[in-house]
């Protein structure tokens, strides 16, 4: 004991007063303060991300339209490389030693301890002879990665490409994709996209320090497993789709091929076409930047986005509709003197041909304008010659029940909804009241203001086929392999003409084919109905149009062929579709009487003058632009970029960690 | 009175039970933090665990040596112990291994190394023990003042050269000691003083620091004008405080070493460099937050695991406890800690020997300045000085230093009703 014995308390004050603060300080950091927490996973935590393989399409019959073909790359981790003989190795992937150098200080730089891909996009054939060997290379491995690939190179508008993402795809999937992820852009991979590609598996990895695995998150509890794409069964056929890109090679239009029992489409060409094989790999840019600067628009889906009027093809839909109104009958007849006289105009008939007599179906099988611009004032002016305005719209209102005017609900992205005028339309045009039914006469015949897309045209021929309803089109026939349909494709879609008006204007169109205007494309042992047009257009000649079904009695297929600015339809889209009949019906083309045959419409080239054409092209649709290749380019950049950044940080963090200093 | 029995009575029980507390959290907490699953086994000596292990057991033993030796053999050769360590020091700067940037280890064999400086701490708290309990020596006296300064100055400047500023710091905790015998109060209120200076120098502009000072100053003198002895100490300590902030800049940029002077800067908030200087601290603060109030549990912390936390079984082992254990487990270690520096407080108080009680303050002191820096430093209020956590901390001279400073302070309380 000493006189300074109370500084004892003020000595263990101090101490305890140190460690409150010390206490108060932690209590801050693991408590209140979260922050620690969250920096702590991002440390250690690190989500692997595994891209399952695609979907499949398969054609009707299960041929494979596009798959996925393995590709690999070499990969290599630096510390793990023992020596090894360069020069061997440089003679086996096929490099040289300056290559050899130039990539192997690129991987040294990137990460010492990390892998990085030495060797890009070795085929499967070129893998299989190196494989063998790689295990002699220590620090040397394989990775696989899955390319799309059509083995056929057939049905790209139908099909689609599929592009790495943009900002805006990733901001509506509401965080599902991720940078550098791949999406459908257009066809069935844009609207199959969720079926196709599957669930993305999530592994949450633990990583130490300088980003080396350490094993699963919690034993893998939070991890998701990766669902591959389901397969999907398009409704194509394969043999007529080629058959069809053959016969459409340097032609502008389109070729839409229904099953009517079904509303399966069998054939969906659009041309001018493209190998789909050009939108995947390295070369990828170039051959899409090239693809579009092709004035003819390859990427224009034809069959659902051109519109185009459909001339005399739209004849019979003017019979049916007059028929159920009660307007005219089978038997109602018309003295055509090869013109008709609507008001103070004349509708001259084809050629100026007079064709005498006609009723209905002879009409039909003559194409007689005269007799449908008669049938068409007739349902204008039932109302008396002022009220066209009221049997228009119901007019409109029938023909709109084929599927003209509206959407079918096809299951591809971009369909157009052709083009039906409104009277709203006429009204401000001719100002109300002002218009009467000689004004637009001209849409009995199917001109005028009137378009419709190739899928349009064909569903029509459909509902004639079905004698008064149809499916609705799809492509894509069965999802995954239970092959599930849709419901909506197994119902009927009834347009509201009675069966039995259907005789008189199947005659007609049979009559096309057996001795009118389709004679030449009249198929041996086949009853084809079928309906040329002939359709008059501001952008040059006019397009040659077909449309028919087969046989007459249970149709098999229905058909639509529009070949652009070549004229008279039995010219050109008659024979076309003539040989796709016979060859899904038949399964090969017999030698025709009329002495047509495949090669010579193969051959043909009917491509429009490009100057002539460039000036009246039509609109270009929603799809690929040069703003959107060149957002693809750059977000490519932008991630090489990123990478760049990465490497920077961590091989900087591992530096740090090296230095340790005290 | 049976001697064998009374002196196991009179061993301080509690002590020894704080001090295999802390060794054991210690060894698990090295095991946590250096864990690899190719080497499981917690005793094989190829792993820190395993060594740490050794010395715990190295520990006990010499712990029970100590308590079976003759208290007078302690005390009598006390001056021989402060030389051997002196000369040890000296000898490190010539022969020693330089391991990251000190010069503070010698070789001794079989892998294992000695770090004299650890020892040099419970050599100066004995000499100054011995020379402060002599008779006639007040610490007020300028001449025992000087002499119990070049006691702890002496080890000070040696372990300085090599060059060890965390250990070296270590010593200035002593002047609690010269405080408890009679040293001026204001010695403490001037060292707190000049920290206080020095931070807020640094931080903010000295022109504004002396104003603020002076101000202080002139206010106090207003009040207490009569007493013209104060006026005068003040108007002396405000010329000498004026003088340290205008030079704090100098010392600050000249004097301290680069990393030094960063170290300052991270702890004050002046820079944040998360990336490099500032990386140990921040992965350090993030092990120890992430930890929230109950742990992550044995084995399961990922920063110091997966070495994100530099030194994560030595200097930075109190970042496994806070993650692995939490909030919780770091009030149990802290607890023990001021349990352990309390009750040696209180066991030096009940001596009748000076010598004890003096030597009781140095190791309470010793141990509590590594406590308050090196947990401090972990959470970031004290700058990244490089001294270990008492008996938690991976590293054989520290433990045994630590197990000799405490237990010849058991030893020499079992004797206290002898004469010594």
């Amino acid at each position: 004991m000493n006189s300074f014995f109370e500084r004892r308390y003020v000595i263990a004050g101090i101490f305890i007063t140190i460690i409150i603060v010390l206490l108060a300080r932690l209590f801050y950091i693991q408590i209140i303060d979260d922050k620690y927490a969250i920096y702590a996973n991002s440390n250690v935590r690190r989500p692997v991300i595994h891209n399952p393989a695609r979907g499949p399409i398969l054609d009707r019959n299960g041929k494979v339209l596009v798959e996925n073909v393995p590709y690999y790359d070499i990969t290599v981790t630096p510390n793990l490389v023992k020596p090894f003989d360069t020069v061997d190795f440089c003679k086996l992937l096929g490099i040289d030693r300056a290559e050899f150098n130039k990539r192997w200080t690129k991987a040294v730089k990137y990460n010492f301890s990390q892998s990085s891909i030495f060797e890009k996009q070795l085929s499967a054939t070129t893998y299989a002879s190196i494989q063998e060997r790689l295990s002699e290379f220590t620090g040397f491995l394989s990775s696989t990665r899955y390319l799309r690939s059509y083995p056929d190179s057939v049905a790209a508008q139908f099909l689609g490409y599929i592009g790495e993402v943009t900002d805006r795809d990733m901001k509506r999937s509401n965080g599902y994709y991720h940078p550098g992820d791949f999406i459908g852009v257009t066809g069935v991979e844009k609207s199959y996209e969720p079926v196709l590609r599957g669930q993305r598996g999530v592994e949450i990895q633990m990583v130490d320090s300088r980003g080396r695995p350490k094993g699963k998150y919690a034993n893998g509890l939070y991890d998701t497993a990766q669902v591959a794409g389901q397969r999907l069964t398009s409704s194509l056929d394969l043999n007529i789709q080629l058959l069809g890109e053959k016969l459409m090679k340097n032609k502008l239009g389109s070729i839409v091929a229904i099953e009517p029992s079904t509303g399966e489409i069998l054939c969906y060409v659009s041309s001018p076409t493209y190998d789909p094989n050009l939108m995947v790999g390295r070369e990828r840019g170039n051959n899409a930047a090239k693809l579009y600067q092709n004035v003819y628009d390859p990427f224009l889906v034809r069959p659902i986005q051109a519109r185009y009027p459909p001339g005399s093809s739209f004849k019979p839909l003017s019979a049916l509709i007059a028929l159920q109104e009660g307007i005219i009958t089978p038997q109602t007849s018309y003295y055509c003197p090869g013109y008709y006289q609507a008001g103070n105009r004349r509708i001259p008939c084809n050629n100026g041909e007079a064709h005498g007599l006609v009723n209905l179906s002879s009409a039909v099988a003559k194409s007689c304008n005269g007799y449908f611009s008669m049938v068409f004032q007739k349902i204008m002016d039932r109302e008396g010659g002022k009220q066209t305005e009221n049997t228009f719209a119901d007019w409109r209102a029938n023909v709109g029940k084929f599927g003209l005017g509206t959407k079918l609900g096809l299951d591809m992205p971009g369909e157009s909804r052709g083009n039906v005028p409104t009277p709203l339309y006429y009204d401000n045009i001719y100002k109300r009241g002002g218009w009467r039914s000689s004004t637009i006469v001209s849409l009995a015949i199917g001109q005028g203001e009137l378009l419709a897309t190739p899928l349009q045209l064909a569903n029509i021929e459909c509902t004639i086929a079905n004698r008064g309803f149809y499916y609705k089109p799809h492509l894509i026939k069965a999802i995954g392999a239970q092959n599930i349909i849709k419901k909506e494709y197994t119902e009927r879609n009834y347009v509201g003409i009675d069966s039995s008006y259907f005789k008189p204007v199947i005659a007609g169109m049979q009559a096309v084919v057996e001795d009118g205007t389709a004679i030449r494309s009249k198929i041996p042992g086949i009853i084809m109905c079928g309906k040329t047009g002939t359709a008059q257009n501001p952008h040059g000649e006019a397009h040659s149009v077909f449309v028919a079904f087969a046989p007459r009695d249970n149709p098999k297929i229905a058909i639509a062929v529009v070949v652009e600015n070549s004229g008279e339809g039995a010219h050109w889209a008659a024979p076309i579709a003539s040989f796709i009949v016979e060859k899904y019906l038949k399964g090969s083309i017999s030698t025709r009487e009329s002495g047509i045959a495949v090669d010579y419409f193969a051959n043909a080239n009917r491509l429009p003058d490009t100057t002539f054409y460039l000036h009246h092209a039509p609109k270009k649709v929603r799809g690929i632009t040069p703003k959107k290749l060149k957002a693809d380019s750059v977000s490519k950049i932008q991630k090489s970029a990123g990478n760049k950044n990465k490497k920077t940080t961590s091989q900087f963090i591992a530096a740090i960690n090296k230095k340790n200093d005290e | 009175m049976n001697n064998q029995r009374s002196f196991f009575f009179n061993v301080d029980w509690v002590i020894v039970f704080i001090y295999l507390a802390l060794c054991t959290i210690g060894w698990f907490n090295i095991h946590a933090a250096v864990f690899d699953e190719r080497h499981p086994g917690m005793l094989s000596l190829d792993t820190n665990y395993g060594k740490q292990f050794l010395y715990i057991v190295i520990g006990i033993l010499v712990g029970i040596v100590i308590l079976l030796l003759e208290t007078r053999f302690i005390t009598a050769l006390v001056p021989a112990f402060y030389g051997i360590t002196l000369l040890l020091l000296i000898l490190v700067l010539v022969h020693g291994r330089n391991v990251g940037g000190n010069q503070a280890w010698i070789s001794i064999g079989g892998g294992f190394r000695l770090q004299p400086s650890e020892f040099a701490k419970f050599t100066a708290c004995l000499l100054l023990a011995r020379y402060l309990s002599g008779p006639n020596i007040k610490v007020t006296e300028p001449r025992s003042f000087a002499i119990a300064g070049a006691i702890i100055g002496f080890p000070m400047l040696l372990i300085m050269l090599q060059p060890d500023v965390g250990s070296t710091l270590v010593f200035l905790s002593l002047i609690f000691v010269l405080y408890r015998e009679g040293l001026s109060p204001y010695f403490l209120i001037i060292g707190a003083l000049f920290i206080a200076l020095f931070v807020t120098a640094i931080l903010y502009n000295p022109l504004y620091v002396i104003l603020v000072i002076t101000a202080i100053a002139a206010l106090i003198m207003y009040l207490f004008k009569r007493n013209k002895r104060l006026v005068v100490t003040m108007l002396t300590g405000l010329a000498i405080c004026v003088v340290f902030v205008l030079s704090v800049k100098f010392i600050y940029n000249k004097v301290l070493q680069p990393h030094q002077k960063v170290r300052i800067d991270i702890i004050l908030g002046i820079k944040s460099d998360l990336r490099g200087k500032g990386y140990n601290l921040n992965q350090s603060k993030i092990a120890i937050g992430s930890g929230k109030l109950w742990g992550k549990g044995y084995l399961k912390g990922t920063q110091t695991k997966y070495s994100f936390v530099p030194e994560q079984s030595t200097d930075f082992i109190f970042c496994t406890v806070g993650e692995e254990w939490g909030f919780a487990g770091s009030v149990v270690v802290i607890g023990l800690y001021l349990f352990l520096v309390l009750r040696i407080i209180m066991i030096a108080e009940r001596q009748r020997s000076p010598f004890t009680r003096i030597y009781g303050y140095g190791a309470a002191s010793v141990i509590f300045f590594h406590v308050m820096i090196n947990i401090g430093m972990t959470i970031g209020l004290v700058p990244v000085i490089g001294i270990p956590l008492p008996l938690v901390s991976y590293g054989g001279s520290s433990l045994i230093s630590f197990t000799i400073l405490i237990f010849v302070l058991l030893k020499l309380d079992s004797n206290r009703m002898g004469i010594v």
